[in-house]
């Protein structure tokens, strides 16, 4: 059979199970998006490359598959790179193709040319430039294989146009893979296993730290079995929140920098920590000096890098999450009752509890996520931008399921958000899907509008509109005196009315009493998105806060 | 201290770049990073010094061994094996000191691999220390020029 690199290229899609893929044509595409046009692969037109980059990331995160992005050569391809530095950072599944120029042009500076492979080489799992057409079949399957196995993370193919153009007598043989240096990951050591057994068996206040990686392992339900076993209190990341039901009275909350007082306390106290699926980002531990001063400490993760990266662990656990917990908790003396440990921790629940002050002469933006959280019921994808509101979500929404709050963790990319809701309401058309964003954020990739009003997408934008940077007011005001360097945002558009120029609805929101039948009437609205412009209070804060590099039990905020 | 790592790697366009990025964005030093084409044509095998401690050295090579085109990465700083690097020296050499030079050239059993009216080219084979000391005994003479290779290294017996 006579087929063409795209050919290949579509057939490698569908081999993979790809049903809808977020790009952007240009020059360098063009055989590829011939090939598109006639293809049943459903495409999503963004309106920058950057969309296409999280909207795909945000199409993983919420189905557990690949995300798909295509971008042509040069600033297209570059366009993508915040995108897959994002999807890197959060071990996201992603494959990014970008064209390229043809193969005699590569290296003489022509049009459109940029050297993708190159600059994204610290930034993605793996990469390759396909110089011959043959590579092809081989490559496409091994960029899948390698950006969903082990730990996840996303994979670039850049495509040269005269390779897609070419053709070949293509022979439907089984494709072969060629890593020898790449080996699956799956069971663990078994006596480490019976050593983080025995130590969960004997600790009287042990705890477990959750993080992501607990969802890409899909192991939910080991760690909620694992805890309910033995009545095991859970903390988790940015990243781990819906990994352990919300509502769970186990669960204390997230830690670190904007944790709760319980979560942090716990920490602290415990004699136990059963780290999963984590990687004591430096906004989780604050000082790693006295992080868990108490401690031993059981690191279980898929990447031997890292353990041992941050924190030195006692009991070390290379392997796949859910396989491990699988291991450990048939071999575990389950526990009932309640000790004093349990009774500490109920004590500083009840003592330091998420508050802020209710006001009825403004909004606050901690109310408005109380209030989506309500009406909602707990059911929504929650995407969020980077900054306070994200932070006031993770604290204030209540995440029962893995796969339902989508946010930019460890790059923290101001403009996730709206592609990435793009992403997850393609994902599941059927979920109410909700963008809770800043002010500033919003306008970093507000042309995704766009994308969402031709799709027909009821995303639900709502901005906590307080006219500033607010996270980095935040950090002007408590450690550089009150200094607001450029972060006054008051110059801003009508949002209402831009919305409305999208083709989307606008709303506008000044009072709490407003909140609930704006919300209401936003979730009947099913063929477009809506953006409600939430004016909250200016220089409301989150908290509790440690400061950068403080201890987990040093927190700055009410009562604390 | 400073470890060998014997690294065995995928003979791509690509992968030394691969490495070479690893060690810099991850902030670790490379002391030397030699690379060349083994007895299979498909696999390329790296001698890389580091300097670093040894958590900074479990950092490298579990990093390395992300690498999809990494297979395999032997520390072979404590095992018994054999290292060579070779070092070409360009030194003055006025015809008076010849003589003195050729000697030192004997004793270290390097060669003269080419002459000039004032200076002469010496080649080397041998460990670190060796070059080393070669190079201070030339010092007084006045070196020119000197190049060094890096270590290639290989562990002793059957083992690989």
């Amino acid at each position: 059979m006579r087929l063409t690199g795209t050919d290949i290229f579509i057939k490698g899609l569908k081999n993979e199970g790809v049903d809808v893929i977020f790009g952007y044509p240009g020059g360098g595409v063009l055989p590829i998006y011939d090939g598109l046009y006639a293809s049943d692969i459903r495409h999503i037109l963004v309106r920058h490359e950057q969309g296409a980059a999280h909207a795909a990331d945000a199409y993983a995160r919420v189905t557990g598959k690949v995300g798909v992005c295509l971008a042509t050569s040069g600033p297209g391809a570059t366009n993508l790179v915040t995108g897959i530095a994002n999807a890197y950072m959060d071990s996201i599944p992603m494959v990014a193709f970008t064209g390229q120029v043809t193969i005699p042009l590569i290296g003489r500076d022509a049009f459109q040319e940029a050297d993708i492979t190159g600059i994204t080489l610290p930034i993605t799992k793996h990469n390759y430039l396909v110089k011959n057409i043959r590579d092809l079949p081989r490559i496409i399957k091994e960029a899948f294989f390698i950006a969903r196995t082990n730990r996840p993370g996303p994979v670039v193919v850049d495509l040269p146009k005269d390779v897609m153009a070419q053709e070949i007598d293509f022979l439907d043989d089984e494709i072969e893979m060629s890593l020898r240096g790449y080996r699956i990951l799956k069971s663990a050591n078994t006596g480490q296993v019976l050593a983080a057994a025995k130590a969960i068996d004997e600790a009287a206040r042990p705890l477990i730290y959750a993080g992501g990686g607990v969802i890409s392992s899909e192991a939910s339900s080991e760690l909620t079995e694992l805890a309910g076993k033995m009545q095991i209190p859970v903390v988790t990341t940015l990243m781990g929140l819906g990994c352990f039901p919300g509502t769970n009275p186990l669960f204390l909350g997230m830690l670190g920098m904007h944790g709760t007082g319980a979560a942090n306390y716990a920490v602290s106290e415990c004699d136990l920590l059963i780290a999963i699926g984590v990687r004591f980002d430096d906004r989780v531990t604050g000082n790693l000096n006295t992080f868990a001063p108490h401690a031993r400490v059981i690191h279980i993760d898929i990447d031997a890098a890292e353990i041992g990266k941050n924190v030195g662990p006692h009991i070390p656990i290379v392997g796949d999450v859910k396989q491990v917990l699988s291991e450990v908790i048939p071999r575990l003396k389950e526990r009932g009752g309640q000790t004093s440990w349990h009774e500490q921790l109920r004590s500083w629940k009840e003592n330091y509890p998420l508050g802020y002050e209710s006001r009825e002469d403004c909004l606050m933006p901690q109310f408005v996520i109380e209030k989506i959280y309500e009406i909602t019921e707990g059911k929504a994808i929650i995407t969020t931008e980077v900054g306070q509101h994200q932070m006031w979500t993770a604290q204030y929404y209540k995440f029962d399921k893995p796969r339902t709050f989508v946010t930019s963790g460890g790059l923290g990319t101001m403009g996730f958000g709206l592609p990435a809701a793009v992403g997850a309401q393609v994902a599941c058309p059927e979920a109410t899907v909700i963008d809770i964003a800043g002010d500033g954020s919003i306008q970093m990739n507000i042309q995704e509008m766009c994308t969402a009003v031709e799709q027909k997408l009821p995303i639900i934008i709502c901005i906590m509109n307080n006219r500033y940077l607010g996270m980095v007011r935040q950090w002007q005001e408590l450690f550089y005196d009150r200094r607001y360097s450029f972060v006054d945002i008051e110059h801003q558009p009508d949002f209402v009315k831009l919305a409305e120029a999208y083709g989307a609805v606008g709303m506008r929101v000044a009072k709490p009493s407003e909140v609930e039948p704006a919300l209401r009437k936003a979730m009947e609205i099913k063929d477009r998105p809506t953006m409600i412009d939430f004016r909250v209070e200016r220089e409301a804060n989150v908290y509790p806060m440690v400061p950068p590099g403080g201890s987990l039990n040093a927190m700055l905020g009410e009562g604390m | 201290m400073k470890h060998t790592l014997s690294v065995t790697v995928d003979n791509h366009p690509g992968v030394l770049t691969r490495v070479a990025t690893l060690f810099r964005r991850r902030g670790y030093n490379i002391d030397s990073l030699t690379v060349g084409r083994t007895e299979d044509p498909a696999i390329s095998r790296m001698t890389i010094v580091v300097d670093g401690d040894e958590s900074i050295l479990e950092q490298v090579t579990k990093q390395l061994h992300k690498l999809i085109e990494v297979y395999k990465i032997l520390d072979i700083t404590s095992e018994p094996s054999v290292d060579r690097e070779l070092a070409l020296f360009k030194v003055k050499s006025d015809p008076q000191v010849r003589g003195e030079i050729m000697q030192i050239v004997d004793i270290f059993r390097a060669h003269i691999v080419d002459i000039g009216r004032k200076s002469l080219v010496i080649e080397v084979t041998g460990d670190e220390s060796k070059i080393s000391a070669l190079e201070d005994s030339l010092r007084a003479f006045g070196i020119i020029e000197m190049v060094r290779t890096g270590k290639v290294a290989m562990i002793r017996g059957y083992k690989g």
